[in-house]
């Protein structure tokens, strides 16, 4: 599974990507953001609060509840704030 | 049309080129965002501003707006650009234009368009500031701003 991380997500966590593979019991957009959470203190402090986080799986906006699976693109990022 | 890029653009050639050869049109709406030097409650100076986007997902959700203004009003010909990368007070970030056979869908699509950008398009903006740098935070009367066009929660997302 391919993680990306915009803006201050990507500053806290210091990264801008990654590669990987979460277990099969995390199926949801939330499991993964709690899973994510536990790999560090940068993640914790960027996932701290995941109702200002917004996510993206496979480039389309998802729900907390929403299914992720192996080999989909999963994105984190705040608000946006274009335009 | 989409376009996201880092240049600059020529509002006049881009607005000439939109309706050249469709004599049909009769109204041109267009809307120019430009960086502020100020921002903020306390009216912060700021010095630049770096966007940041989603490639990929930036096209994509740009492609889907301008074809959902198409479906909801008979619109000739649309155009919307968006910059990122480091811009300086006055730069242009982004224009957004839409031609019609009347004015009022030329109007209410670009307006549509600009409200659903702000909240749908994948952009981040870091300001730099005399006390350094900081993150714009969503503001809540973009989403109000979206979410008339339509009951669909998701409107704010």
């Amino acid at each position: 599974m391919k993680i990306l991380y915009f803006a201050w997500l990507r500053q806290r966590i210091g990264r801008a990507e990654e590669d990987l593979e979460p277990p099969a019991e995390v199926a949801t957009v939330a499991a993964l953001i709690d899973w994510l959470r536990a790999r560090g203190p940068g993640y914790a402090a960027a996932l701290a609060n995941p109702a200002i986080i917004r996510v993206a799986v496979n480039q389309e906006f998802a729900r907390a509840d929403a299914p992720i699976r192996a080999g989909d693109e999963v994105a984190l990022f705040p608000p946006v704030t274009g335009g | 049309m989409i376009r996201v890029q880092r240049e600059d653009f020529d509002v006049g050639a881009e607005l000439a080129a939109l309706t050249t050869g469709n004599h049909a049109i009769g109204g041109l709406a267009s809307f120019v965002g430009l960086v502020r030097d100020l921002h903020g409650p306390d009216d912060t100076g700021i010095k630049a501003m770096t966007l940041e986007h989603y490639p990929g997902m930036t096209e994509k959700m740009l492609r889907e707006i301008e074809a959902k203004a198409g479906h909801r009003w008979p619109i000739d010909a649309s155009l919307i650009i968006h910059r990122y990368g480091r811009l300086e007070p006055g730069d242009r970030i982004v224009l957004v234009a839409c031609a019609s056979r009347h004015r009022d869908a030329a109007f209410d699509a670009c307006r549509f368009l600009m409200d659903w950008l702000k909240t749908k398009a994948p952009f981040w903006k870091l300001e730099e500031t005399a006390h350094g740098s900081r993150w714009v935070e969503a503001r809540r009367n973009d989403d109000q701003a979206a979410a008339r066009w339509t009951s669909d929660p998701d409107a704010a997302a």
